[in-house]
């Protein structure tokens, strides 16, 4: 049956998808082609429509493979299983986290996990912005449009803050990027 | 009637999240950081540094991870489900609704414009999420040298997209800091019997 498809399906990506989405790209391939419910051009355009769109991008995709296989009920059940893993285990690790987080031997795991994690995410901002600015397709050659908007943007943030010294919210940011992206690029 | 209130505080506060969630789990640590931290005071900033190292080293996306966490701290089991609810009903009617009815959503120019503006402050919020945490972090040797190294071998990953998981480089790390922490344990042991 379809729903136990879904189900079973959604909570292994859930249950395995380590790293953030885009480190969960392969998990989900795996599953979504092997039951047959995308081929490799619809899930690439997924996968596209599901960073276009607010919403972690694991739970973009199951919900859209959910609802073109089963409706309404795929897309709940297919969500569910997604985010259940997840749910669970942070339930359990804050059970336990009170007591773990004195334990000396935990603490000293812990301290080189988080400056990786900072390093980590550093990197991934880092890529992002040079992707979005730099393309390589026929040598490196610099994203006139992406940069002069990089720059309108990076000039605003810093004005706010020096003016109202504070920063512009993160929510704010995006929608001002959004309007920057149309006004640039057109509509 | 107080719990009552809390319960909807977290659902709108994390439909928010939600809704300006893009690009992957790095971009919404900069907007959790500014509503659960700054705004509403729900968790410290070192609860958010946890929260982040907990959800990088678990399965599934951090939104959920984080969600879960600062729902079952403000208000138990209850509270948990209300804010992992938030954070996916609002993507879960927007990608119902394409969906049902879009089959061309990246052809819309408007959206395929503001999303190319989106992409911009994605990088540029992942990126100050980061600088707030190098400056929040210890000013010591270890950590730094770690998180260097970090990042530079994620960023190698990156540009020639190495099969390599981030969660592995977590591992390796997590192991070097517990050597490290073995071998200064056991030097301060024998110094003390010494004495």
């Amino acid at each position: 049956m379809i729903y136990f498809d879904l189900f079973f399906g959604f909570l292994r990506v859930g249950c395995f998808a380590f790293g953030g989405a885009y480190g969960a790209i392969p998990l989900i391939r795996d599953v979504v082609l092997s039951y047959g419910w995308l081929n490799e051009d619809t899930l690439t355009y997924m996968i596209a429509v599901s960073e276009s769109t607010p919403g972690p991008i694991m739970i973009n995709l199951a919900t859209y493979v959910g609802s073109s296989q089963g409706g309404i009920w795929g897309a709940i059940i297919a969500t569910l299983a997604v985010v259940l893993p997840s749910y669970l285990i942070i339930l359990l690790v804050m059970a336990v986290l009170k007591t773990l987080i004195k334990n000396k031997y935990f603490q000293a795991v812990l301290r080189g996990i988080k400056p990786c994690v900072i390093g980590i995410i550093l990197a991934t901002g880092v890529y992002m912005i040079l992707g979005n600015l730099i393309t390589l397709s026929d040598g490196i050659s610099l994203k006139t449009q992406s940069l002069i908007l990089t720059m309108i943007l990076a000039v605003i943030l810093l004005g706010v803050k020096k003016i109202k010294n504070k920063k512009l919210s993160p929510i704010m940011t995006i929608i001002l990027s959004a309007v920057l992206g149309v006004i640039m690029y057109g509509f | 009637m107080k719990k009552r209130k809390i319960l909807l505080d977290l659902l709108l506060t994390f439909m928010k999240i939600g809704l300006f969630t893009f690009g992957g789990g790095y971009a919404m640590i900069s907007i959790i950081e500014n509503n659960c931290v700054e705004r509403k005071k729900w968790i410290s900033h070192d609860d958010m540094m946890n929260i982040t190292v907990i959800a990088e080293s678990t399965p599934g996306p951090i939104a959920i991870n984080c969600a879960t966490f600062v729902g079952y701290q403000q208000a138990g089991f209850p509270g948990s489900v209300i804010a992992t609810l938030g954070i996916v009903v609002p993507s879960f009617i927007i990608i119902f609704l394409i969906s049902m009815f879009l089959d061309n959503f990246l052809e819309i120019a408007i959206i395929a414009n503001a999303f190319k503006g989106i992409k911009i402050a994605v990088g540029i919020l992942i990126l100050d999420a980061a600088v707030t945490m190098i400056k929040k972090m210890q000013k010591k040797v270890f950590p730094r040298v770690i998180m260097i190294f970090s990042f530079a071998a994620m960023l190698l990953i990156n540009i020639f997209s190495w099969n390599f998981s981030s969660i592995n480089l977590m591992l390796i790390a997590a192991a070097i800091s517990f050597i490290v922490f073995i071998l200064n344990d056991t030097s301060m042991q024998k110094g003390g019997a010494e004495k």
